[in-house]
């Protein structure tokens, strides 16, 4: 019986060691290939971006010059035109957007950082959220039955203000999370001398966390700089300039879409150069937002030492 | 506490008008949305949202297409994204060296940021070619025994904007994935490294584990977005009004039908039925964030 065992025993050993090499090879193996499938998923996410780049820029190049920056559309048949006026419509309905967002949204930041309950603070924060999620199309027609049907016209202002209150939820939660960081003593020192509290918010607490809230402005911006949706029954688009905040806009984006569904290939060549324009212009701003994100966090390490 | 003086009273009264006004807004989305569809209410009923009977002619509306179509593009995209979103975020967070990982991270950043039409257009001038020509005759000829791979191959169709709506959410899934494996607590890791588990092993065992609904959460917050998604989708999903099983027809979206016909909607109850329609995407994507929310929510606040 111990005899036995004992042969077992080194029989098992071995055994286990042959398995045990084996398992550990096996279990390397498939270490080793997940992090290949892993870098290829990664790999594809980046192909799928170089491609849309890369035929934004050979497409668009050849169509963007000083004409397109600056001339109106042509009619279909006619060579050449440009956007100039699609330019200058998304300009101004952002300009609309940044009065209607930026106040709201910043005012907001401020009341639920420095004075709310928690529990309205909670509710609050937690309805930005839900408006973050709220379909773009949907403010299009929040938009389109509070201000197109009564003013009975499609209108810049309209489309101005449904991007603004789009631009609301983002300005807030990015506001009244730079303000939070804030350090206490910086509170306490001007509550300390006597100062008010609504002057220690405006000479202290908004001048340095500045950085942190024009972040917040710049990515709103960014992200309503190319929305669509909203912007199809309240700017609706225009062939012209512009009149009056009272008369329909055109904005690049809805030029692109027009122009993109339309079955002429000059209009095609026109909408690969407008969103070349677009994505330009909304790649320009979030610089703006990166390089406010890298002041702010400057000056929060150099306070915090 | 610093005394009140006048202008501390003033400057709180004032601020409190900003918040209010942010519940004000949502509040009036919901109340616009259902007083301007209640002529559809009133007439179609729940019925509304099973009929699949779109006729603007004799004005009978039932929006089961555009939820159906809504339904199984955001399905299919999810069925795409899901498994190179999260594996992307596993392999930044896990894997990738620290350099690599920053510029992944900023490049990701960078495809959220293009513009839904943009995508649009690539998505007509060189997905659907592409899906035209390759994909879908490679589908059809390997799998075309399923229902879904069968039929005509135009190109635009349920498929094509399945694929976009893939590439237009693939990023939110991988930064928020990414943020919550990343706040997976350290010790936990090196406790199974400990174990002797290999990487993978530790992964799958421990980091997944844990950060699973928080996985789960960044999943719904790009089905809410898959959900509502306008633009990239009206252009390429060929826009008809049509239940069918397989993927390569042209189908309709829920958003779609609203930026296609809001403009031409002649009729008021053509009209209201269609902000219907948009008040069922509200009130979707509402269910939609909360659940999300909730979930991301129970991982990063453990």
């Amino acid at each position: 019986m111990v005899r036995h065992a004992k042969i077992t025993d080194a029989q098992i050993k071995e055994r286990l060691a042959r398995t045990f090499r084996a398992t550990r090879a096996h279990r390397r193996r498939v270490d080793r290939a997940v992090v290949y499938v892993l870098s290829c998923c990664a790999l594809l996410v980046i192909f799928a971006l170089f491609n849309i780049l890369a035929h934004l820029l050979t497409q668009g190049f050849s169509s963007v010059n000083l004409e397109f920056l600056t001339h109106l559309p042509k009619p279909v048949g006619e060579a050449g035109g440009g956007m100039a006026n699609a330019i200058m419509g998304t300009l101004t309905l952002l300009g609309i957007a940044v009065l209607v967002g930026v106040p709201i949204g910043l005012g907001a930041a401020i009341y639920l950082s420095e004075y709310a309950h928690k529990r309205f603070a909670y509710v609050v924060r937690f309805t930005t959220d839900v408006m973050n999620g709220i379909p773009s199309i949907v403010y299009g027609i929040f938009a389109y039955t509070m201000l197109v049907v009564p003013m009975k016209s499609f209108s810049a202002l309209s489309g101005g203000i449904a991007l603004g209150v789009m631009m609301i939820p983002m300005v807030a939660r990015t506001s009244e999370e730079f303000i939070r960081l804030v350090p206490v003593s910086m509170r306490e020192a001007g509550l300390a001398l006597g100062v008010p509290k609504w002057k220690v918010i405006v000479d202290i607490i908004l001048p340095i966390s500045i950085g942190g809230i024009m972040t917040g402005i710049m990515s709103s911006l960014a992200r309503v700089a190319g929305e669509t949706a909203p912007l199809l029954f309240t700017a609706f688009g225009n062939h012209f300039w512009n009149a009056s905040l009272m008369q329909p806009i055109a904005a690049l984006p809805l030029q692109v879409f027009a122009y993109a569904i339309s079955p002429f290939d000059d209009w095609h060549r026109q909408a690969w150069a407008g969103a070349l324009v677009l994505i330009t212009l909304v790649f320009i701003i979030n610089l703006f937002a990166s390089y406010f994100v890298a002041r702010q966090s400057r000056i929060f390490a150099g306070k915090a030492a | 506490m610093a005394r009140k003086d006048g202008g501390d009273i003033i400057f709180e009264r004032t601020l409190t008008v900003f918040p209010c006004l942010i519940l004000l807004i949502v509040a009036g989305i919901l109340f616009t949305l259902v007083h301007a569809s209640w002529a559809s209410i009133v007439r179609f009923g729940p019925g509304f949202l099973v009929t699949s009977t779109w006729d603007p002619v004799f004005e009978h509306f039932g929006a089961l297409p555009f939820i159906f179509g809504t339904l199984v593009t955001s399905f299919v995209a999810l069925l795409l994204a899901i498994p190179i979103g999260v594996g992307t975020a596993i392999y930044l967070a896990e894997y990738a060296p620290f350099k690599i990982q920053k510029t992944i991270a900023m490049l990701i950043d960078l495809l959220a940021a293009v513009p839904s039409v943009i995508y649009g257009l690539w998505g007509i001038f060189v997905l659907v070619p592409v899906m035209r020509s390759h994909v879908q005759p490679f589908l059809g000829k390997y799998l075309g025994f399923l229902p879904f791979f069968q039929g005509p191959n135009y190109g635009v169709g349920i498929l094509s904007a399945s694929v976009i709506l893939a590439i237009m959410i693939v990023p939110f899934i991988i930064s928020v994935s990414r943020e919550v494996i990343l706040a997976v607590p350290q010790v936990y890791k090196e406790t199974a490294y400990a174990m002797g588990a290999t990487r993978w092993e530790a992964l799958r065992t421990v980091i997944l584990s844990y950060a699973k609904p928080g996985i789960m959460g960044a999943i719904i917050l790009a089905l809410g977005r898959a959900i509502g998604e306008t633009m990239a989708v009206t252009m390429i999903i060929g826009n008809n009004v049509k239940i069918s099983a397989s993927l390569f027809s042209p189908g309709y979206t829920l958003a779609s039908v609203i930026a296609n016909e809001f403009a031409e909607a002649a009729t008021k109850l053509y009209l209201s039925a269609l902000i219907e329609i948009g008040l069922v995407l509200f009130l979707v994507s509402i269910l939609v964030n909360m659940i999300a929310r909730f979930l991301i929510w129970s991982v990063t606040q453990r």
